[in-house]
């Protein structure tokens, strides 16, 4: 009997393998004349603009992180009560329909507040 | 797989070599072919989309290289290996060369799981859903990477554009997913396949409507999670050239499209295994390679079929706006998932065992829904072609 990690393990080896194959095979094949303008940023033709080291962007990707956060971290709260609901029966369900149900409240907030809102 | 690995040493291929090296030397020959099965697929899928495209949009579409173009793909992939690899002068080159290995064994990792057949799968984990959810998150990290490194402001926009959308959308993928593991009461993909069956009405689109539901918000979500039409705001050309991608040339860029193209076999594979009822068929043959052919195929033609539809989905629909994509996402998707979720458990609580009554009315209903959306392409096929005259002067 194996183990089926060491599958896994094995097949990320071999996928990485492969792939640097691949590049070092592009490196061997492709050609290489890096010129001034070549290496340049693309920026639909004009000089590049400033740099984006400490460059912002806008918040709310980083509430839509937190929120991801908040919501995924539930649902997987929710895989090992899905797997043995089968015993759990009503007791299951009510604890369940509880947790649901508050954050349902907490998606509530966050819609009021606006931070679905996305324009 | 442990059968398989176990038949083949018994016949004595590998003589003289310890057991669990021969086991190691068996899997990593499987992951090889699954790792060139994969290539194919994905070079395959770029042709057949182009072609698709073109048929939908009145076209030819490729059809110089080999028959009907059917090696075009390989064309394209040799004359991008042949392309300079360019690394921006101001880029993070670390980083910059990392990200798209990190999307690619992202990508790579979920096929490890997948069941092609019974018993034909490298890794039957018994946490295989949960994995899937895990590994698909390496493909995020790939394109944020990709997006940061590159420095240029289309990478940049793309790259953070990209990571909200497939995060938001890993939400309500979750839940369908876990309304699927409610009725199986495992997170083994062989089991979840186990626990439907070959004939249409046990499968779990048809089990009951909350299944219903749950399988198109999967459908859905694995369409945003897969950055496709009409989701694929990350590389909308007309707004930010390339997105992330903006700046990779040849190779790296290719091992990009080669994990989308990819990626779109991973939905179709996903999909048929939780709602479809993944490789199950009537016990037709003894012999046990027959079998397992036909259920590969069955697997395959499922899961291409998937495929196909998201060709088909990708080549009608327009491309939605940002704000409408979250929209959808974070206030009616969410919110109809876990109604659904709550729904399916009352469900399973009243009928632990299903109730044979839904599955054939379900069933039929799906049936109804099919006849009638053909008999509607066929109705306006017919409208729309000219009528043919022969005699120019009638």
């Amino acid at each position: 009997m194996l183990n089926p990690y060491v599958a896994l393990l094995m097949s990320f080896a071999l996928c990485a393998l492969v792939a640097t194959i691949m590049v070092c095979a592009s490196w061997i094949l492709g050609p290489k004349h890096p010129t001034k303008t070549k290496l340049e940023i693309f920026e639909t033709g004009n000089p590049p603009l400033g740099s984006l080291r400490g460059m912002r962007f806008p918040v709310k990707f980083y509430l839509t992180a937190i929120l991801f956060i908040v919501f995924d971290i539930e649902v997987v709260f929710m895989y090992p009560w899905a797997v043995i609901f089968r015993q759990l029966g009503w007791a299951g369900l009510a604890e369940m329909a509880v947790f649901v149900a508050v954050l349902t409240v907490g998606l509530a907030y966050v819609w009021r507040v606006g931070a679905l809102e996305w324009e | 797989m442990q059968q398989l690995a176990d038949s083949l040493l018994q016949t004595g291929f590998l003589q003289g070599v310890p057991t669990e090296a021969g086991y190691a030397l068996v899997i990593a020959f499987f992951a090889f072919v699954l790792l060139n099965f994969i290539m194919l697929i994905a070079g395959v899928t770029s042709w057949l989309e182009r072609r698709v495209w073109a048929r939908i949009q009145s076209r030819v579409g490729p059809n110089r290289v080999g028959p009907q173009g059917v090696i075009q793909w390989l064309a394209d992939g040799i004359k991008n290996i042949m392309k300079e690899d360019i690394v921006p002068a101001e880029a993070d080159r670390p980083l910059f060369k990392a990200a798209p290995y990190l999307a690619m064994m992202g990508f790579f990792a979920t096929f490890a799981v997948i069941p092609f057949g019974d018993g034909l799968v490298v890794a039957d984990l018994n946490v295989g859903v949960l994995y899937i959810t895990a590994v698909t998150a390496l493909v995020v990290v790939g394109i944020l990477m990709a997006g940061w490194a590159s420095n240029n402001k289309w990478a940049l926009l793309g790259g953070i554009r990209s990571a909200a959308q497939i995060i938001s959308y890993e939400i309500p993928a979750g839940i369908a997913v876990i309304t699927v593991v409610l009725f199986t009461g495992s997170l083994s993909m062989q089991t979840i396949i186990r626990a439907q069956g070959w004939a249409p009405w046990d499968w779990f689109l048809f089990a009951n409507p909350f299944l219903c539901i749950a399988s198109f918000i999967f459908f859905v979500s694995a369409l945003a999670e897969g950055n496709r039409t009409p989701f694929d705001l990350p590389e909308a050309e007309s707004e930010l050239v390339a997105g992330a991608f903006t700046e990779y040339s040849g190779l790296r860029n290719l091992l990009f499209f080669l994990v989308e193209w990819g990626n779109l076999y991973v939905i179709g594979a996903l999909y048929t295994t939780m709602f479809l009822g993944g490789w199950q068929i009537p016990p037709i043959t003894e012999q046990p390679v027959i079998q397992g052919a036909l259920q590969f195929a069955t697997f395959f033609a499922k899961s291409y079929f998937l495929v196909f539809v998201a060709m088909w989905i990708r080549g009608t629909l327009p491309r939605v706006r940002v704000d409408q994509l979250m929209t959808l996402c974070w206030k009616y998707l969410v919110p109809i998932t876990f109604a659904n979720l709550i729904g399916a458990m009352i469900w399973f609580v009243l009928f632990p065992n299903g109730l044979a009554i839904m599955r054939f009315a379900m069933f039929a209903l799906g049936v109804a829904v099919t006849i009638y959306f053909f008999s509607r392409i066929l109705f306006h096929l017919r409208r729309a072609r000219p009528r043919l005259r022969l005699n120019p002067i009638s």
